[in-house]
Formats: C-alpha cells, structure tokens, sequence
C-alpha cells in the first residue's frame, strides 16, 4: 500500500487531479450549506453577469443562481459517474470473467452479445434507452451502464484468458477447487488493476454521456446537473455567456481531473508499462 | 605465441543506487585470445551477462555504466571511445548472438534482408555481391535448403535453425571476436550438442575468440578452453578447463560442481509390487477444432499423446524424458486430469478416473498432486503462502485450525522457516517458492506427485537442494513420483524408471541404469549422445 503510494505520488499531475477531484466532492458534499436554497428557485435578476446583484457566476434568463447550480450539479455528476461506472464494470466482469474462463461456446456467444452492443453507437444508444425508460437518475444511469460495459468485458476476457493458463490456476484445479471459487478467489484478483485504471477514467466518460443526455434535455427535470446548465443557457451563448461557460468548464477541469487520476493509477499499479516506454 | 584480442582490465560495473548490491560486476580481468573460448560461468545474478554487455556497449545506460576500468580491443578503450566507433566495430569486429533466437531476430523481415543490413552498413558491396554472400552464409552454418530459408521469416524456422541464421549473421563479417550470451539455454539438447558444434567448426576456420557466457558446466566441458567462474560480481577462479573441472579450488567452483547432476544413473531399488499409477493406451490430439459458425478451414492437428503405457509403482520414481514437443507435459496433464485424454484409461489404483465427472473427481485429486515448473507463475503473488498450502486441506473439507497447523508442519518439511506462514509469494526466491510449491502438494497427503520439470527454470546449487528435497519427502511419506524432464543428467540422478519419449509416442522404456547403459532406440541414443559434458561425466576430458 505505502509502495503504491509513493509510485502514484511519482506522478505530480496525478497528485493534482486527486486534489482536484476531491475538492469537488467536497464541494459536493456541502453543496446544501454553500447554497442553502433550491438550485431551481428563482433568486434575483434574470441574466445578471457574474459578480453582479450578488451571484458569484451570474444567474440564467430565469434569475436561478449558476453558481448554486454548478455546486449542486456536481452532486448529480458524479452520483451518475460512480453508479453507472460500478454498474457498468459489473455487467462487464460478469461477461468478460465467464467469457475468458470457460472459452468455446459461452465465449463465443458472450462475445458476440458484446459485439452486437459495441457496433451502436454508445451516445445514440444512450439517448434512445433514456428516451424509452422516461428520464430519471435510474433510467441515465442504466443508460450509460448499458452502452458502456463492452470494453470492460473485453479488457476482463483478455486479463481471464491470460491468467487462467497460469500455473497457480492448474495447481488451484488439481487441488479440487469449484469453478467459481477459482475465478472470483484466484483469477480476479490478478486483473483487478487494469479494471481499476479503466474504471476511473469510465468516470469521466459517464459525466460526459450524462452532460450530454441533460443539455438534450434527456436529464432527470428535477435534478440539477450540469449538463442541464449549458442545456439551459445554449441560446444565448452570444448575450449571456456565463450561462454555459461555467458549468462548462466545471466538466471539463473534472473530466480532465479524473483522466489524470487514472493515469496516475496506472503508473503505480502497473509499474512495469512505465518502464518499457 | 597467440594473438592477444580483448583484454578487460580492472572492470567494475556500477548498479543504479537503491540495488542490492553497489557493482553488477566488480574489478574484473579478463583475457581472450584469438581461436580461444573463453566460458564465463556463474549463477542468476552473478554479472556474467552483463560482462559480455559491457563489451559490446550495451549495458542499460543510464542506470547501469562503467564504474571504472578499461575493455581493451585493438589497442583501444572500448569504454572510452565514442559511439559510432562503437557500432563501426560492433557487427564487424565483434559480435553476439544471444539466449531467444526469436527475440533477437526481428519478426518482420526476413532472415535474408537482415542478413543484407549487416554488409549494407559495413561495406560496400553491390546487391548482388551480398546476395550471394548472404547464401553462402547460410550454407556455411549448415542451414538445410539455404535458398528457402534465404525468403523464411524467423517464425518460420525452427529454434535451432533460428540460431544458425543469428550464428551466420553474427559471423557475416569475420568478426575477430564472437560474444555468446547463453546461445543454446533455450535449445533442446540434441539441437544444443549441433550448435555448439557449429560453433567450434566456425571459430576453428575463422580463428575468432568466444567468449561464451553459460550457466551449464557441462556446456563448459564440452567447449571451453579456458574457463572464469563468477559469483555475485567477482570472479572466484580462473584457469583451464581441466584445472577447474577436475581439480577445483575455490569452494563456490567446488560447490558448483558438486551441485552438477550426473549422467551416473542412481542404484536401482527394489520394486514395489503395488501398482499406483497406471495409463492404458492414451490419447490426446489438439486442434482439428472450427470455428463459431463453420466458416474456414479446420484447425491443423497434433498428435501430443499417442497410445502411451506406463505403470507406475510404490516408492518408485519414473522419469518421462523428452524435447521439447514430445507431449511429455501433456502426458502430466492427462494423468492428473488437467485436460480431459481423448481415448485411453488412466487408473489409479483400480479406479478409472478418466472418465470420472469434476464432482466425483475431487476424492480422488487428493490422491495424486502436482509439482509445477515455473515458481513464479505457480504461486498466486495475491495471497499469502500459508492460505497456498492450507487451502488444499480446506477444500477437501477439513476444518481450517488443522488446515493451518499441517501448513506450518508442511514449512518444516520443506525446510522453510514458520514465519514463512504470513508473507506473500513475491518476497521469496524461486528456490524458496518451489519449496512452497513441494509443500502445497504435499498438503493432501498424496500417493503419487508429479513433478513437470520442477527443477529446470532453478540454478545448478538451488536445483541439487530441490532434488534432494524431493527424494527425502519420497523417501519419508513413501510417495511414487512421475518425473517430467528434458534433463537426461536429472533423470539419471532422481528416476528409478526412464521413458523416453519422442512425437507423443513412447520409444523406449526401462530401468535408469539398463537404458543409460545400453539403448535399443536410435532416438535415446541420440539424446545420450547430445547430453554436454558426457565425457567429462564418465571421468574422460578433451587434453
């Protein structure tokens, strides 16, 4: 554990965007006693400009504060990135792990299973299941599972195939051990690191499907994200461009600082790749 | 008096700082004359590899560097001088072949055009002219059907081809000086015997210095004369080939060749009336298989296993010999039911378990455990080595107290420290991790252990230790072993009874001294015949 950390800590950017990260689920966290009011409530001047009126980022053509926004957004936006990445690294061990074990058959429908799910279009596929299940928390985030398991599967399969030839998994046979035992117990754990450095940048992936879905106007209506934010203030990007742009760049430096943990992740769990380059 | 080539003076290597220890290599003399093999012997880790890097300038810079000391060719510094000297001399006056011929070759040209490179960056010669230097090339290290082989990409050759093709290239421009890095470790021993003939044959017509780098002493005898034992970066002796083998002086050397198994097959026991182990008329093909839908052509097949008989009795030990591809590991693998045999019958005792479903298998696996050959890949590095051993115990239903208290019993055995219990795979050498694997074999109380080349990724001194474990434990728990090797040296020292395999089938079988002594087949002889050092084995020495 202390080796892992001081490998990640290797990696300054890496540190950067932890620092990064954990400040906005922090600001997440206490999002209700920054802005103790609705995000949806309507609190001042419509289309004031940032600093101005008393709203820190500005207020929308509503007069509903950005800032309050933002900061209640990000609640939703990572909700979302989590669940739907644990979701969706779920369905894809499931898969992947069932698939690369037992080979032949099951291997090939499972796979073909995935192939059919990888050849829609995921951002497409994501609105159509959003649009068909009536947008809510539940229905964007089996969405965003749904279209983006496959490359975990593919990942998890690979890892499988590579380690279930491995001398300590015949040893683990000839001891008697049960099928299941043997993938959860002794394969598992040797993949976990690739599936954890995809993960963490699948995080990102999903605030962005999210953000996209919301601006579509496909978000859950009485949940603020900001996805919503940029939705709302699009068609008046030229008068009011505070609008967009700060729920804007809140994606962008998240999305960036997730991006950077997981490479950082992957420098110090898979050490061996840094050194090759 | 005889030419003076390479001269290596007073040479330390520096390891990055944070190592195990300050120098790769430390205040090394060395001297190679032309028409002389010079062997560089020594264990992992002792910096012969490294010495040879050192030479051609291709140690891992910026970690690894010369600490100090002068390599000395042709009256000049080959640690001083500047780069594009280096590689103006690398090649043309010095030059390598290394341990993976499919490594060293790049896979995307063919052996022909990387053949080409070498003369089109050393001299000047029309396309023509070094076409047909590159044939004659091949032709010289005795490559079958030169013209063929001239088009072939590495895949396509076999591994002892492979490193004829490397040999033609590294002498494609009479170096004076031929670095050979482990050149036949990764050969079989018949191809192996052919190499190093090959490479005497060139060295005796060109008149070049080897230096030769191996861990093999038999290697040693049979090649070199003059020979340089290395131990954790220092050299321990020097002298020639017939000082050193015969009359060791430095105990490292003296251990070191105790630790050699011989070709002196063991005294046969008696034997046991109780048949343990036996295989009725075994098959195994891979392959032939299609693909999802049917499309395209079925895979090709292989034989592995063809009809294989043996019997195996209490407290013997029978070794199945082989090359590589013979479908010894497959015969392993069959017996103890990692993959399923497509015809036959294996029994154990009088039970048939060939055809026994996962479920009514698992009494039986108990009965027969297995001994793996890599120690690191046969030890799960994520968890811990006590649950490696007690985990056997607990799946076959014991309650996990006792489980424990046999896992610490079974350290003992295996002459691990009980501390050993709480410490992951990793932290251990491959000695140790092999003990660790004798141990977690031994944890259900087996009758039959199967050891698939347990020995041979291990060093000479650590693999005598191994063997010797392994007859104790046979000894004490009365166990009958089947014995995978590729080693005719290590089967003469464990087996009771040899077979010897060849393309699946098994061509000759009977007691280790019988069959040593006198063999019927073509192919056992041959193998006897290609084992390196035989005539220093049975006391007889090249002058």
């Amino acid at each position: 554990m202390e080796n892992f950390w001081s490998r990640y800590k290797r990696n300054h950017a890496a540190v950067f965007g932890l620092f990064v990260v954990a400040l906005i689920i922090v600001m997440a966290i206490t999002a209700s006693f920054l802005y103790p009011e609705d995000p949806f409530r309507l609190v001042g001047k419509p289309l004031s400009k940032p600093l101005t009126n008393g709203f820190l980022l500005g207020s929308d053509s509503l007069g509903r504060d950005v800032a309050s926004g933002i900061v209640h957004g990000a609640k939703t936006s990572l909700l979302i990135g989590f669940v739907a990445t644990l979701v969706s690294v779920f369905i894809g061990i499931f898969f992947g792990a069932f698939a690369g074990y037992f080979g032949g058959l099951i291997d090939d429908i499972l796979m073909r299973v995935t192939e059919i799910f990888q050849t829609i279009p995921s951002f497409i596929f994501a609105i159509l299941l959003v649009a068909i299940m009536k947008p809510s928390m539940s229905s964007i985030v089996i969405a965003i599972a749904v279209v983006s398991w496959p490359g975990v599967a593919r990942l998890v399969r690979g890892e499988f195939l590579a380690v279930k030839n491995r001398e300590f998994v015949q040893a683990c046979h000839t001891l008697g051990m049960s099928d299941l035992r043997i993938m959860l117990w002794e394969i598992l754990p040797n993949c976990l690191s690739p599936i954890i450095v995809v993960g963490s940048l699948m995080v990102a992936t999903a605030i962005l499907i999210e953000s996209g879905l919301a601006f579509l106007g496909l978000g859950d209506p009485n949940i603020m994200s900001w996805g919503f934010l940029i939705g709302a203030g699009r068609t008046m990007l030229r008068s009011a461009w505070w609008v967009c742009t700060f729920p804007g760049v809140a994606i962008l430096i998240t999305v960036l600082a997730i991006n950077l943990i997981g490479e950082g992740l992957n420098d110090a769990l898979n050490p061996r790749l840094k050194e090759r380059q | 008096m005889t030419k003076k080539l390479l001269s290596i003076n007073d040479l330390s290597i520096l390891l990055p700082t944070g190592a195990d220890r300050q120098y790769a290599v430390q205040d090394i003399d060395l001297e190679l004359n032309a028409g002389e093999t010079v062997c560089v012997v020594g264990e992992s880790g002792s910096g012969k590899s490294l010495t040879a890097r050192a030479v051609m300038g291709l140690l891992p810079a910026p970690h690894v560097r010369v600490g100090k000391g002068e390599i000395i060719f042709g009256g000049e510094d080959l640690t001083k001088v500047t780069y594009e000297r280096l590689r103006e001399l690398r090649g043309s006056e010095i030059s390598m072949i290394f341990q993976e011929p499919m490594t060293a070759l790049n896979p995307v040209m063919t052996i022909g055009d990387q053949i080409d490179e070498i003369f089109r960056y050393h001299v000047s010669m029309s396309p023509k002219e070094r076409a047909e230097k590159a044939l004659s090339l091949l032709v010289d290290v005795n490559l079958p059907d030169p013209e063929k082989i001239i088009d072939a990409y590495p895949h396509e050759l076999s591994g002892g081809q492979r490193q004829r093709s490397m040999i033609a290239m590294a002498l494609a421009l009479g170096p004076k000086i031929l670095i050979a890095d482990e050149p036949t470790t990764a050969l079989d021993v018949t191809t192996q015997a052919q190499i190093l003939e090959l490479i005497n044959d060139m060295q005796k017509r060109l008149d070049t210095g080897v230096l030769f780098i191996t861990h093999d002493f038999g290697v040693v005898a049979d090649i070199a004369d003059r020979v340089i034992v290395m131990q954790h970066g220092k050299i321990v002796e020097t002298g020639t080939t017939k000082q050193v083998l015969q009359s060791p002086k430095h105990p490292y050397t003296k251990s070191l060749i105790a630790a050699i198994p011989r070709l002196k097959p063991r005294k046969a026991r008696s034997r046991a009336a109780e048949v343990v182990l036996k295989t009725e008329g075994v098959c195994k093909s891979f392959g032939g298989g299609k693909s999802f839908f049917g499309f395209g052509k079925p895979n090709r097949e292989v034989k592995a296993v063809q009809n294989v008989q043996i019997e195996l009795r209490r407290g013997e030990t029978l070794g199945v010999v082989g090359e590589s591809g013979s479908g010894k590991s497959t015969l392993a693998r069959c017996v103890i039911r990692l993959i399923d045999s497509d015809e036959g019958q294996i029994k154990l005792g009088d039970v048939d378990i060939t055809k026994l479903s996962r479920s009514d298998l698992r009494p039986y696996r108990k009965r027969i455990q297995m001994v793996f050959q890599d120690p690191f890949a046969s030890l799960n590095p994520r968890i811990r080595v006590g649950d490696i051993i007690s985990q056997g115990p607990i799946l076959q239903g014991e309650d996990k107290e006792d489980a424990s208290k046999r896992a610490y019993e079974l350290l003992d055995i295996v002459g691990l420290d009980r501390r050993s219990f709480d410490r992951f795979p990793h932290e251990f050498s491959g000695g140790q991790r092999q003990r660790i694997g004798i141990a977690r074999a031994l944890s259900l109380k087996p009758d039959i252990l199967v050891a698939d080349e347990p020995v041979s990724a291990l060093d000479v001194s650590i693999q005598a230790q191994i063997l010797e474990l392994l007859d104790d434990i046979r000894e004490q728990m009365d166990l009958s072993m089947l014995f995978i090797t590729h080693d005719l040296r290590v089967a003469a020292q464990v087996c009771d009874y040899v077979a010897v395999m060849q393309y699946g089938k098994i061509v000759e079988m009977g007691p280790t001294a019988k069959l040593f002594k006198d063999p019927k087949d073509a192919y056992t002889k041959s193998l006897l015949a290609a084992v390196p050092g035989k005539d220093w084995h049975f006391g007889k020495l090249k002058p």
